[in-house]
Formats: C-alpha cells, sequence, structure tokens
C-alpha cells in the first residue's frame, strides 16, 4: 500500500510515465537461456548430422539410422526407458499413496520426502558402484544370481528403479494430495465400492497427472548415460552408449557426425513420444473440458 | 580448515600462474637467445644442444599432458620426476581419457594455453591424426626399432604389453582360455572396455582370436569365443577397473600385461596368463602436438621420456611393468634396470604386432558383429 497515494489522493507520481516497453521483453531472459543452452545445441546437432567428418554434405549419417544395428540400439533404449518408467511409475504411485495417507505433518512423510529427494539423484558411476559392491562376485540371499543384474532391460531396471520410484513419488504425491476425502465420502454415500471409487472417480482424476509423470520417468531414462555406461560397459545397448563409443572410439571407429545422426534419432524418438503423450493426455483429461 | 578463502586463493594462484606461464612464454624467444622457435625444431641437436632446451623450457615453466592416470605405466613416478628434476610445473588433464579425447583436445583447444604440448596415444590414432603432430627425433632416436616409429618422426612408440589374462589365485592355474567357459567362472570374466571404443580390449579379443585359430587379419574366432563366454554366463559386462578387482566383481580380466600385475591392480592373490600360441604385443606412441602453448618443454618432456639413464623414462616405465621401446638397446648397451626386467611376465612364443591396416579390419568387423554377439 503505497503511503503517498493515501494521504494525497493522488496517483503516484511515476504512474503513466512507465517507459512504453512492450510486454515480450519480459520474456527475453527466458527465451535467451533456452536459445542458447536448448535450441542452439539441437540446431548444431542436427546441422552437422547431415555432414560428413570432412564437412560436406551427407545423407550417410541418416541413412545409417534405417540399418538393423542402429535400429536395435534404439529399440533398446525405449525398451529399457519404457519399462523402467512403468516400473518406476507403479510402485512410485504406490508409495506415494501409502505416504499421502499417513500423518500429512507426521515424521514418516518426511523423511521419505526427503529421501526421495536425494534417491531421485543418486544415478551414474556411484549408483553403479553401490550395486557392484552390493551384489559382488558371489550374491548371498539376493534373489537372483550376479549375471542377473547384468542381464537387458529386467537387471538394468532394476539399477534404474533406484531413482525413478522416488522421483515418482515426488512428482506425484502432489496430485494425491488433490483428492479431497469428501470426493470419497460422496462417493461411498452412494454406496460405490472401493474399486468403484477408483475406477470412476480417482482413476479419471490421477490419469493426467500420472501418465504426465510417466512421461518424465521416460525422458529421464532415456538421458541416463553413465549408469549404464558403468554397468555394461562392453556391451552396447542403448543410443547414449553408441553415442560415446563414436565420440571416444581409439580404434578407429570415431565419427562425430554419425554421433550427431544418432542424437538426432534421439530427439526424433522423445517428439514421437511427445506427440503420443499429448494425445493420451487428451482422451484422459476429457472430461476436464 | 575448510575455509573458503582457500578457494580464493587457490584461484588467485592458478590466475597468477597463468599470468608468469603467458609473459614467460612471451618473453622466452628472447631469453634462450637468437631465434631457436622450438616449435620448429626436429631434434635437440638442431636447437642449439641440450642445455639450450632445457633454459627455453624453465622459462615457459608449464607442459600440460593429457589421459595419463598416475597408476598406468608408472605414470605417476614419472611425472613427479621429471617436475622435481626440471622445476617445470605438469598440468595432467583428464588423467582417464581415451586416446581418441586426447586429438580431440588438440583440435578443440587449439591455441588455448591449456591445449596439450604432448600426447601418448594408441598407434591407430596417432597414425590417423598425423596433421596434428610436429615431427620431432629424441637424442637416442636411432635406439627405436625402425617398424616402431614414422620415419619423419611424427610419431614413435614409446612403450607396450603383452596381452595377459590377469585372474584370482582362487581359481587355480589357468593353462588355457577353454578353461574360461567352465562353471566356475560365472559372470567372471571381463574385458577393458567396450572392443568398439577401447584398443585394450580390441586387443584382448584379437588375442583370443589368435588362440582360436584366428590370425591377424580374421578377428571373427575371438568374436565368436565371447559369444560362448556371454551364453555360458561366464561374461561380466561392467567397466573392469582396480575397483573391480579389488572389489572382486571381475576376477579374471584381459588386458596389457602391465596392467595386469598384482603389483599395479593392488590384489596380492593375482596371477598372470599369457597363452603360448597366443602372443599379441601392442604398443602406445608419443607425439608432440605442432601448436604446442609450450613447445621446448614439449620437446623436453620427450627428451627425458627416450632418455635411457637410470632415473630416465625408459627404465621408469620399465619399473611400472612396461616394456619400453628402447629395451632390447638397452639391454644390449647395459643400461637397463634388471631387476625390473626379470620382473616382467615370461613370454614364450613369437610375439605378433597388428598393422594398421589388420587393426581396422578388426575393427570394422566389431562394429558390425560384437554387439550382436554379446547382447
Amino acid at each position: 500500500v503505497s503511503v503517498t497515494a493515501t494521504r494525497t489522493g493522488a496517483r503516484p507520481f511515476w504512474a503513466g510515465r512507465r517507459p512504453s516497453v512492450p510486454p515480450w521483453v519480459g520474456t527475453v531472459p527466458f527465451f535467451g537461456y533456452v536459445g542458447i543452452f536448448l535450441l542452439l545445441p539441437t540446431g548444431i546437432v542436427i546441422w552437422d548430422a547431415f555432414k560428413n567428418p570432412a564437412g560436406h554434405f551427407t545423407l550417410s549419417g541418416l541413412s545409417a539410422l534405417g540399418n538393423a544395428q542402429v535400429r536395435g540400439y534404439f529399440i533398446g533404449s525405449f525398451k529399457l526407458s519404457l519399462i523402467s518408467a512403468l516400473v518406476g511409475a507403479v510402485f512410485g504411485a504406490i508409495l506415494a499413496y501409502a505416504v499421502a495417507s499417513g500423518n500429512p505433518d507426521g515424521v514418516v512423510r518426511r523423511v521419505y520426502l526427503s529421501a526421495s529427494g536425494v534417491l531421485a539423484q543418486f544415478g551414474g558411476v556411484t549408483l553403479a558402484f553401490a550395486f557392484l559392491a552390493l551384489i559382488g562376485p558371489a550374491p548371498t540371499g539376493l534373489l537372483f544370481h550376479a549375471s542377473w543384474y547384468y542381464s537387458f532391460p529386467w537387471g538394468i531396471t532394476v539399477i534404474y528403479a533406484y531413482f525413478q520410484i522416488p522421483l515418482m513419488v515426488l512428482v506425484f504425491l502432489p496430485a494425491i494430495d488433490g483428492l479431497k476425502v469428501q470426493w470419497r465420502e460422496a462417493s461411498e454415500s452412494l454406496g460405490s465400492s472401493a474399486w468403484q471409487y477408483w475406477r470412476y472417480v480417482g482413476g479419471p482424476l490421477l490419469m493426467p497427472a500420472f501418465l504426465g509423470a510417466l512421461l518424465l520417468l521416460f525422458a529421464n531414462a532415456l538421458s541416463a548415460f553413465a549408469t549404464i555406461q558403468a554397468w555394461e560397459d562392453q556391451i552396447p545397448y542403448t543410443v547414449g552408449q553408441q553415442i560415446y563409443t563414436s565420440v571416444s572410439s581409439e580404434v578407429g571407429l570415431s565419427n562425430i557426425n554419425y554421433a550427431d545422426a544418432l542424437a538426432l534419432g534421439m530427439v526424433v524418438l522423445v517428439a514421437i513420444v511427445m506427440t503420443g503423450y499429448a494425445l493420451l493426455q487428451r482422451r484422459a483429461a476429457r472430461w476436464l473440458r | 580448515v575448510r575455509s573458503p578463502y582457500r578457494f580464493a586463493l587457490a584461484g588467485f594462484a592458478a590466475s597468477a600462474l597463468l599470468v608468469a606461464g603467458c609473459s614467460s612464454s612471451g618473453s622466452s624467444s628472447g631469453s634462450s637467445g637468437a631465434a631457436v622457435n622450438w616449435a620448429t625444431e626436429t631434434s635437440v641437436a638442431a636447437g642449439g644442444g641440450m642445455s639450450a632446451l632445457v633454459a627455453a623450457a624453465k622459462a615457459e615453466g608449464t607442459l600440460n599432458v593429457i589421459a595419463l592416470p598416475p597408476t598406468w605405466a608408472n605414470y605417476g613416478a614419472i611425472i613427479s620426476a621429471f617436475q622435481s628434476k626440471y622445476g617445470i610445473k605438469i598440468n595432467s588433464a583428464l588423467p582417464d581419457g581415451s586416446s581418441q579425447q586426447e586429438v580431440n583436445a588438440i583440435k578443440s583447444e587449439n591455441g588455448s594455453p591449456k591445449a596439450p604440448d604432448v600426447v601418448d596415444v594408441g598407434l591407430a590414432v596417432a597414425v590417423a591424426n598425423t596433421s596434428l603432430f610436429a615431427p620431432y627425433e629424441v637424442s637416442t632416436w636411432s635406439s627405436i626399432p625402425a617398424a616402431q616409429k614414422d620415419p619423419s618422426g611424427l610419431w614413435y612408440e614409446d612403450y607396450g604389453g603383452y596381452m595377459a589374462v590377469g585372474y584370482s589365485s582362487k581359481f587355480g592355474t589357468i593353462t588355457s582360455l577353454n578353461q574360461l567357459l567352465g562353471p566356475q567362472f560365472k559372470n567372471a570374466v571381463a574385458l577393458n572396455g567396450n572392443p568398439t571404443s577401447a584398443n585394450a580390449a580390441l586387443n584382448g579379443v584379437m588375442m583370443v582370436s589368435l588362440a582360436e585359430g584366428g590370425s591377424a587379419g580374421n578377428i571373427a574366432p575371438g568374436v565368436n569365443f565371447f559369444a560362448k563366454l556371454k551364453k555360458a554366463g561366464n561374461f561380466s559386462p561392467i567397466q573392469a577397473t582396480g575397483a573391480s578387482i579389488k572389489a572382486g566383481t571381475t576376477p579374471v580380466v584381459f588386458d596389457w600385461d602391465y596392467l595386469n600385475l598384482s603389483s599395479y591392480v593392488g590384489v596380492s592373490n593375482w596371477k598372470v596368463f599369457i597363452p603360448q600360441n597366443a602372443v599379441l604385443g601392442g604398443y602406445y606412441a608419443q607425439a608432440i602436438n605442432k601448436n604446442a602453448p609450450h613447445p621446448a618443454a614439449a620437446r623436453l618432456w620427450e627428451e627425458f621420456l627416450y632418455s635411457q639413464t637410470a632415473a630416465g623414462g625408459q627404465n621408469l616405465w620399465l619399473e611400472g611393468g612396461a616394456r619400453p621401446v628402447e629395451q632390447p638397446t638397452m639391454t644390449t648397451n647395459g643400461t637397463i634396470n634388471t631387476s625390473a626386467a626379470s620382473k616382467l611376465p615370461a613370454v614364450t612364443g613369437t610375439p605378433v604386432f597388428l598393422t594398421e591396416g589388420q587393426s581396422t579390419t578388426a575393427a570394422q568387423y566389431l562394429a558390425t558383429n560384437w554387439a550382436k554377439a554379446v547382447s
């Protein structure tokens, strides 16, 4: 509340004297940042994907995307990202529901949230080494033999779940908190069972948030690289590992432009998944309109 | 102790060094007299002798090296010996980098005072990037066998070894590669990297190929062996490092013998096996960046590495378990450290060295067949 304005009843002296700045100026820092750190690198990747190491225009990088082996890497990346996202989303949602149904100010909730905040960022070589120490040469009391944990995609999914589940808890908990207890009471007083409540009320309400979180987890797994590179060092399964090989190979197989073409393929993969997500989201959120 | 001022001081010191480095390299041409431009000198004699080189290098004050792990081939001791002998500070960048990353750094940091002055790269990378290097012949040039150097001095092999199977002695004694297919080796056998990417891993597969009836021009039997190993559940895909060996996760590792010694991996019950019919040798190579920010220090480093004295580079590599390229000459002229030489794993049979063409053929075969065979 402006003191000047109340005392004199006049408008503040600066009112109406504002320099005439167009409203879009406020967005400049944001778009500048996005432009330099997202759009520009993406543009360079796409541009270089159409060149050969000598700098001439070529489609050979792109045509490499069509060969069966490279398709295998994309299928591997897609499979691992989808499976680990589904595992993370389902278990994370159940855990988030359990946390939400507890005391909102309780110790358990606070411990779970801070633990999730830490573990959602726990990845890379550190995570791989933690599992290495856990599994060791001859695990005792673990579900499977050590070699199972190196299997693709299920072994590595167990490791990815370590950061996927906590991330799901973090992003999905607010949606569950948004479910009003009155809605449940209302449906129960109308005679619905627990199944009917989730099928017709809770499920549809949470579905858009669940799908959004699933997409986030998918992208998270797709871009994760250091964990699988340390864990499956000698066997290439994913596009990320193959990009690493094409950038750093010391046996004469390094080709930056091939790496760019693979990266372009990943951009396209994300674009396809985003489109699918948008269509699904529109269907899931139909009742909102 | 953990005061923020320490970082401020460190930053100040670093920038002071940088300024000092720049100004001294600017004035070095003046202080070393006449018109000696070490960036274009191709030998120490042509530049006016060893003392002129030492003076010019000291004036530069700094040397940038890259991808030299301190525990690899005794590089930790070599770096500190050079620093204390000449009072030249060594900046060691990216110690765990690959050969390809070394030449990438020459390209991407061209013109920067942080660009690598010298590189230690696999032969394939050296041969493919000669346009980045300056020709130079060290004083002991004639001690390097002709097949192990570029005739114009653009690169020259430095040290090497033989591909070996390092293994925990809990498995008893390994006398044949086929033993590795047995059930007691479940999830135990690892390469040092992905063979389409790492030179040591490619040579690991090639060594198996030689043992399995392949040849230097045919790596396929080696790939088939690893496919069998994978099918038996004995192939461990995790990155084999000193840490994984200590943790017992990779109790059998294919690697160069100097990286597979018990003293190197730090495990006492570690044995080395080199199959008699599959002795595969490999050497790394030195080269000087033609646009090195410290051209005199770069050349002095090479002189140090190829020095045959008791505390010179050749004997220091030998003490790290690597076989220096001048070893045959030094054995003849009596400068070799005989006690270090006697600790090298014994090798019987005729060693095979891959030519550039054989190495490329192998890499191309792996590019299309490795993933299929083991995934």
